[in-house]
Order: C-alpha cells, then structure tokens, then sequence
C-alpha cells in the first residue's frame, strides 16, 4: 500500500506534524491484551460493585430499576441499529427513522403533548434545553424552577442558563409546594419549571400552575424523572404543559451507573420551530411511497452554525430504540398495569416503613417514590443499612447538602422489589434505629 | 460529525423510467426486503407482550389518575421481533459494509466491548448507591481517566459530557470561568475556521460569544497572517479542528498555541479526528487547553444510528481548577466521586448533567483501551492514515482531490471539479454509491471545498475491502465521465426507497401518526 502512495513509511505520513510533537514511541501505558485478560481485567472490577438483583435495593431519585423484557436488548444488538450512523441517508436508513417516528409518536402520547423530538441526552440535559426553548419562545430572560425539581437538574438548567446569560430563580426544596412558583412568576419570567412526581415522590396536579404561567405569557415546563408514572397519572399535556421534559430511562433502559439514558421532549406543536435536537418526519419518495426524514434541520447546528437553537449534535438513538421496543411490548394495556404494580409496591413499602418507630413519611401523594423521615443523619444511616446488606434509597443531602435535610431519605421501589426485600428493609431499618 | 445539506437539492427531480431497473411487485414487499405498517397500524390497541403480575386500582390519587386513553399499541414478543428486525433490514451498518462518513469514524466495534458493558456489575448500579458499593465502578472511571490524560499529554479530564458537542460546550464554559477569575471576563469573542464543524460556531453562540471566522491557505490550513490579525484583547479562545476537517494536520499548531496564548487566549481543540493521532501524537504537547474526545470515535463505542455518545474534555493545568462536578478522588485503598465544589475546588463551573457521565460508554471504551494497548492505539492512527492515503492515491487520477499536494491524515478529501461538465453533481454520485453497496461518503461538507466529498475510510477496513470500494468508485467515477447520467439522476434504484422529499417534510411537517387517518402526502 506504502508503494501505491510513493510513501517509504508509516512515518512520512505523519510528516505535517511538527517535530517537537513526534513521538517514537508508544505512551506509558500497558500493550495490547487477549479477550480472555481483557474479560479477567472487567470482571475483577465489575464484580466490586453490588449490583441491584444482589439484594434489597431500594434507590430512585432520577434512575429506576425495572424490568426489561429479554427482546429489547437481543433487538438492539442487531448490527443494522447498533453499528448505523445518524440517519442522514434516508433510502438505507429507513429502519432507524421508521423508529423514530414510532417513538416520537410513543412520547407524544405518554405526555400526552402534540409532538415529540428524537431524544436528547438525558432527562437533565432537555430541562436544560427545554429553558433555553422558552426563552427563544417568549424572549425573555428568567426560569422560575420550584423546590421540587431534582438537584442535579436544577445544577444543570443552571450551568446551561447562565452560560447563556439567563437568570434562574430556584425555590427553596420543598416537599409539597409545587404551587409556590406562582407566587415567583414576573413580567421577565419566561418559564416555570416544575416536576411531578417530583424529587420527594409528590405527585401534583399542575393545572393551576399552567394557567397562571400562561396568563403571565411564560410557559409551563414540566419534568417527570420516573417515565413509568405516565401510566398512573394524568400526563402534563392533559393538566396543560407547554413543553414536556422526563427521563426515559425506565422504560427499556438498565440503570448503567448514570449512563446512558434517553432524554425526551415534548412541546405544543406551535413551538416546534424553537425545539432543540432532531425531528423525524413523514414524506413520500419519487415514486409517491411513505418515508421518514430527518427534517427541519434547518434549526440544527450543522446547516444554522451559530444561529441554532441548540449545539445538539448526537441524540440517544440506541436508548430510544430500547424504550421503543420496550413500550411496543408493554402497550397501553400492559403499561397501566405495570404502573399499578409500581404503586401497589409503594404503598406496601409505605405500610412497612411507617410501622418502624420513629419514621415518618413525609410525602402526601405518590406513584413508586416518597420521602421518610429518620431519627439523625439519613446518609450514615445508608452506609449503616448498606453494610448490612440493604441499599436503603438515597439521603437528600446526597443531592443538595445545602438544603439542611439531612435527615430525609428518599426511596423507591418498582415491580422489581420482591416483598421479602421490603420485610427485610423495615426489619433491618427497625433494628438499626433501635441501637 | 454532521452533513451539511446547504446548496443540494433536496427533493428528487423527475424519477427516469424507473421500471428499467426494478419490476414493480404486488404487494410493495421486494424479495427479503419487507413492507412494514407502523405499529400504530396493527391493530393492537388492547394487547401487551409482557405478563405481569395484577395490581388493585389506586384508589388513594384522586384526580391524579389518567382516565383517557393514552393510544399505545402493545405487541406480542414474535410480533415484536418481526417489526424490528424487518425494519432493521432497511438500514446500512458498519456490520454490512465500508462506511466511509468522513468526521464520523465508522469502524469495526468490538463485540467482547457489548459484552462487558452488560456485566450486571456495570449494567445493574445505581449512580446514587453508596459509594462504598461501586468501588470497582469508579475506579474504571479513574482508569479511564488515566489513560485519557496519558494519550494526550494533558494533566486533568472531565468525564461527565455526553456527546461531542456537550464536550465543546463543557471546554468553552471552563474557558469562560477561567478568564472570568483572572478578570478577562470582556473577552466575548471565539475565533474559528470555516471549516469548523457547525457544532464550534453553535456551542459558542450558546456560551454568549460572537463568533469570526479565520481565513484558510490555499493548501487548506489555519490562515496565520489572518488568525494573528484576528487576535486581541477581546478573544476568548480559538476552536480549531486538528486534524482538521479537511483531513489535513495543522502544521502550524504550535505557532497558532503560541499566538493564542501570547494574545491571552485559550486554544480549544476539537477532538473529534483524535483517532488519526492517538498513540502518536499528544495534543497537550501541541499546547492544546482544552480537547473533547469522542469516545464513540476514536475509542469505538457504536454510534447506535445517532447515539448515545460520550465526550469527555481534557484539560490544561490552567483550566483544571474549572471542571464541573462529578470528579474522581483516588485514596490508598478507595475512590471517591467528588459530587459537590466544595472548599479549595470551589471553582468548577456547575455541573454538565445529572449524574456522572456515560458509564456504559466508559465500560466500552476502556475494554478497547486495554485490548489495544498503547502499542495497539498507536497503530489504529497508522492505520487509518494508511488507508485514508492508500484510497487518495488510488482515485487521485479520476476524481480532483481538494489538496493533492503532500499526505492527507485519515480522511481523504475530493472537490467536485472532476464531475464539470457530466450533468453529475456530488449528491448524484453519492446516491448511485448506495445501488453499488456503499453507504455515500460525507458530502458538502467542509464547506471550504465546492461540493466536498469526505472520505474516511477508518482503520479496520482491509486492503481487499479497500479495493472493492475503490474498484466500485472508479466503475462510478467512469459511468459518468461516459455520459451515463441517467445511472445518476435516478439513484438509488436499488434501496428500499427512492430520494426522498425533503422539501415536503419540511413544508408540511408530520412529526407523528395520528389517530384519523390524514390523507397520503403527495408531492406538489
């Protein structure tokens, strides 16, 4: 190959790099590996990690363990969508855009919105998104976040807002005060951000929210972080959401340490020129034929540059076929009762917890999620319950040291959670508070 | 790495006598290739392929509860499994054949990298468990992180970024709180090539700053002369590509870092042809402040049609201090992630995403890591700079390469001056290389070159597959230099569809399936 080029070596490729930076040889790190020591090497450090079906575990707080159906992750390794690009050729891509099209039909629907994107990164990230939308929508300059939005959100809206030059205005965290944005909203206010069920489990009508917001010309954000919910409860659409922002990652997606999950967004169809990420949609091909494209591209970054409404390059392609796959198996029917059992689980760990003495639940209405009470400091009260063998949910001050809850815990549990796994937490909570 | 579709027709022009190439079948379904209904069409409102177990009503919500029908069709698991894989069979993949998307590095990825990530010790943790119960999980973070900062000479990196672009924006706001704290806080302004990808100008616009362009050489470089007359007080940073987006290495690097940093700026590189240089080349020896890499690129995590991607920044001893939360602390015998700026580290900028980053990415790309070695790395930038200059060379008499003069890196790039005078545009050629099996190159794309062809063929192609695309691209580029449009115009006659309307999309936008059936979409 070198003497078709008219090159002697490797190296007279590399001529264009400066001398200084040359190297001769490889950097400090290990050579190459077999399968067989590279397995040995992951396994060694996959098996110091205690994972989920190892026992009690009982963590939400923006990720839930649940079930995946086994066709969901055969479907995925398919080469054709695991190995594919973006769909920017749309006559061999067809099978990743058909997808598409089916999951932003799937998300419109939950949300109970007009349209749906292609997802975006994350739950966390379309908040972000969904903020900077609404000040392109309404231009103006302010986001009123409630108390009841997760932490890690709100750090994100944050990074991005200001980055961007848009103030933020975030409530104090509160368990049951969704409502209390209202009383925040002003003439500069572009949106109001509020999640239900929110980071303390509450479930909200946001109805009145979404009136007093729009009679202030600002827009209603709502965020579920638990996508599930939307079987149970009336979805945002329904109680009059102008953009629609949740975390997908329970539906066909494993908890994977954070990462990947699949962000969705949804909005009234009015704003959709504003929205960030990609939007498949429907057309004919010369022949008169249905097809999907990738379209309005003209608000993306690589036709707009520095005029997009986003920088978003990458979406979660392979995560939004995971929940798409998982939904389609699931269906409406199979959904509500999956939700149900999701609700049912929680009342049962409801009834557990409050028989331990001095646990005190604290949220009024919720779907699989809630917040307790403890005697002293929540997050030594985990490691507590962790060394003996229950992973007891999440300490709020985990999530906002700055709050001064640090004896609330948050906890969850889903159609994964055997009984036995809730008489065993109760027990092993009882006898903990006890010593 | 995106297309850029500016200047090309978006929807099909009059379909030539299309019967010439395939017989119409009855039923629209052609041999193993399938005519599938949306889900939605199936009539499975009332079914689920899940069993679970029964639940009571909740009776304790109230008004919360969904009463109206949400319109979710369920399917059985064979029902399922058809749907899909007949959907799959319309897609191209790596898996199938060369994938020559200049910017995207398509290669080969490594099946052994599926399976660790599925290693319920990776798959199946929580991010908010007590940290004492993921230990081996951060760690890996670390490890990775090691080996990030030792492939690029550079002393810190941040891991959390999700993607490319979510890189270039965790860079610039580091940038940011980094001459906001030095009282440069007025430097508004981001200097960038033309040839930037457009994620550079549009992270920066997102960031409040003014973008300008640098001019570039005829031999398709960094204009100095220009970059120098550009730079002042009021720079910020400088985005450029390198190896840049025309598949050419910045002989001038370290005299654009030294201009750079002598005007007070910081040089943001964009990382994502890291995989020409890995192993050879440090870009913290280029004196470089801030790189994301993407792991989906130079590290082989797939691209999944359009993501997830992972794209960690690393950065110089200047910026180190602005990294955003989380960040891993090694101790003797443990690992912390650093999840809140607190006391000295008070100065990161905020946080980039809930949680800590793309975990399963992170899986994927430190078993490729650790299988390839640092000798093996190294390689993979050989390779693909073998094989980039291996295909320039053999197309170079037929097709006009944009810069023929010197090595390309791992991509070659082609102007569309050969196909003057042919009635064949770019767009046309890379259509009739999907009938020969190919998904097309990148195309119009960098916009400094008149209808570009960006070709980057990775380094886990062969030299056999090498030649057959060569050899389905000279049969091409000969089809029209003799005057067989007609092969051109009409293609692909061979895909499970024809062009498709884009301009229809856009006008009459149809973002989902509705309930009552809307009448077909026609052409106007």
């Amino acid at each position: 190959m070198l003497g078709v080029i008219g090159a002697e070596s490797i190296d007279e490729l590399f001529v264009d790099v400066p001398a200084v930076a040359r190297r001769a040889e490889p950097v400090d790190l290990p050579f190459h590996a077999g399968e067989l020591e590279v397995e040995r090497e992951m396994l060694g450090l996959s098996r110091r990690n205690r994972s989920a079906s190892e026992g009690p575990f009982f963590v939400g707080a923006g990720a839930y363990r649940h079930h995946v159906p086994a066709t969901v992750d055969h479907i995925i390794q398919r080469s054709e969508f695991l190995t594919s690009y973006t769909p920017y050729q749309p006559e061999i891509a067809q099978g990743t855009l058909q997808v598409l099209f089916e999951f932003q039909t799937q998300v419109a629907a939950l949300t109970g919105m007009e349209v749906a994107n292609a997802s975006l990164y994350d739950g966390s990230t379309a908040a972000a998104e969904a903020v900077m939308m609404a000040t392109r929508v309404t231009r103006r300059n302010k986001a009123v976040l409630s108390g009841g939005v997760h932490p890690q959100y709100v750090g994100t809206v944050e990074t991005l807002a200001h980055a961007a030059g848009v103030a933020t205005d975030r409530l104090a965290p509160a368990i049951d005060a969704e409502d209390a944005v209202i009383a925040a909203i002003d003439a500069d206010t572009a949106c109001v951000v509020v999640q239900t069920p929110n980071v303390f489990g509450t479930a909200t009508d946001v109805s009145k929210i979404a009136a007093a917001a729009q009679a202030a010309g600002a827009l209603l954000i709502v965020v579920t972080t638990e996508a599930v919910s939307y079987g149970l409860l009336k979805s945002p659409g329904e109680m009059g959401a102008d953009i629609v922002v949740a975390e997908g990652q329970s539906i066909g997606n494993g908890l994977n340490f954070g990462g990947p999950y699949v962000g969705l967004f949804a909005c009234k169809e009015k704003y959709v020129r504003q929205a960030p990420g990609r939007l498949c949609g429907e057309t004919v091909d010369a022949e008169g034929r249905r097809g999907f494209v990738l379209t309005l591209s003209t608000r993306e970054q690589h036709i707009r540059r520095d005029k997009a409404t986003s920088n978003i390059c990458t979406n979660s392609g392979l995560c939004a076929l995971a929940f798409s796959i998982h939904m389609s198996l699931l269906g409406e029917k199979g959904l509500r009762q999956l939700a149900l059992v999701n609700h049912q689980k929680a009342k049962t760990l409801r009834d557990a917890l409050a028989a331990v003495p001095g646990v005190q639940i604290l949220t009024p209405r919720f779907f699989n999620e809630f917040a307790i009470k403890v005697p002293g400091n929540a997050a030594e009260l985990v490691e507590t319950l962790a060394a003996n063998g229950v992973i007891a949910g999440v300490p709020f001050s985990r999530l906002d040291p700055a709050a001064g809850l640090d004896d609330v815990l948050l906890v969850a549990v889903t159609e994964t959670t055997p009984d036995a796994d809730i008489a065993l937490f109760s027990k092993a909570l009882s006898k903990v508070l006890a010593q | 790495m995106s297309m850029n579709s500016v200047g090309r027709p978006t929807r099909p022009e009059a379909a030539a006598d299309a019967n010439d190439y395939v017989h119409p079948t009855l039923t629209g379904a052609r041999g193993l290739l399938q005519d599938e209904a949306l889900i939605f069409e199936l009539d499975a409102w009332d079914k689920t392929g899940v069993d679970l177990p029964d639940a009571p009503a909740a009776d304790d919500l109230g008004d919360l509860v969904r009463t109206s029908a949400i319109g979710l069709p369920g399917l059985s698991e064979p029902e399922a499994v058809r749907h899909y894989v007949r959907l799959s069979q319309k897609n191209h993949a790596i898996d199938l054949a060369l994938y020559p998307l200049g910017s995207c590095t398509m290669k080969h990825n490594p099946r052994l990298n599926e399976k660790m990530a599925r290693l319920p010790g990776f798959s199946d943790i929580h991010p908010l468990q007590p940290q004492s119960t993921v230990q081996g999980a951060i760690e890996l973070m670390d490890r990775l992180a090691h080996w990030l900062k030792t492939l690029t000479g550079m002393p810190a990196v941040a891991l959390s970024p999700k993607a490319g672009a979510h890189g270039e924006l965790c860079g610039l706001l580091a940038i940011r709180a980094a001459h906001e704290a030095n009282g440069q806080g007025h430097r508004k302004t981001v200097l960038a090539p033309t040839s930037a990808h457009g994620t550079n100008p549009a992270t920066a616009a997102f960031c409040g700053y003014t973008v300008v362009e640098i001019a570039q050489t005829d031999d398709g470089r960094v204009d100095l002369a220009d970059l120098e007359a550009k730079l002042g007080d009021h720079v910020a940073a400088i985005m450029v590509t390198n190896p840049n987006t025309c598949g050419l290495f910045e002989r001038d690097v370290v005299e654009i870092a030294r201009l750079t940093h002598a005007a007070g700026a910081y040089f943001y590189c964009d990382g994502a042809n890291f995989n020409a240089i890995v192993g050879r080349v440090r870009p913290g020896d280029l004196g470089v402040d801030a790189m994301h890499i993407n792991l989906h690129k130079t590290f082989s995590t797939p691209h999944g049609g359009g993501g997830p991607g992972a794209g960690p920044v690393v950065l110089s001893a200047a910026l180190a201090p602005f990294a955003p939360t989380p960040w891993v602390v090694s101790h003797e015998h443990s690992f912390k992630l650093v999840e809140q700026a607190e006391g000295p580290a008070a100065q990161a900028f905020g946080r980039m995403s809930a949680f800590h980053g793309q975990m399963g990415m992170f899986v994927r790309a430190y078993a490729y890591m650790l299988s390839h070695g640092a000798d093996g790395l190294r390689q993979v930038a050989e390779d693909a700079v073998l094989n980039a200059n291996y295909i320039k060379a053999r197309l170079s008499d037929l097709m006009s390469p944009a810069f023929p003069n010197g090595p390309c890196m791992h991509e070659a790039l082609f102007d569309d001056a050969w196909l003057e005078g042919t009635g064949v545009t770019t767009l046309d050629f890379a259509k009739a290389m999907i009938d020969e099996g190919f998904h097309p190159m990148t195309m119009y794309f960098p916009l400094v070159v008149h209808g570009a062809m960006l070709i980057e063929p990775t380094e886990t192609e062969s030299k056999q597959e090498l030649d057959r695309f060569v050899t389905a691209l000279r049969a091409l580029a000969g089809a029209a230099k003799g005057g067989d449009v007609e092969r051109f115009k009409g293609a692909p006659y061979h895909a499970p569809l024809k062009r498709l309307d884009e301009t229809l999309a856009a006008r009459k936008p149809r973002l989902r399936w509705k309930p009552v059936a809307a009448a077909p979409l026609a052409a106007e």
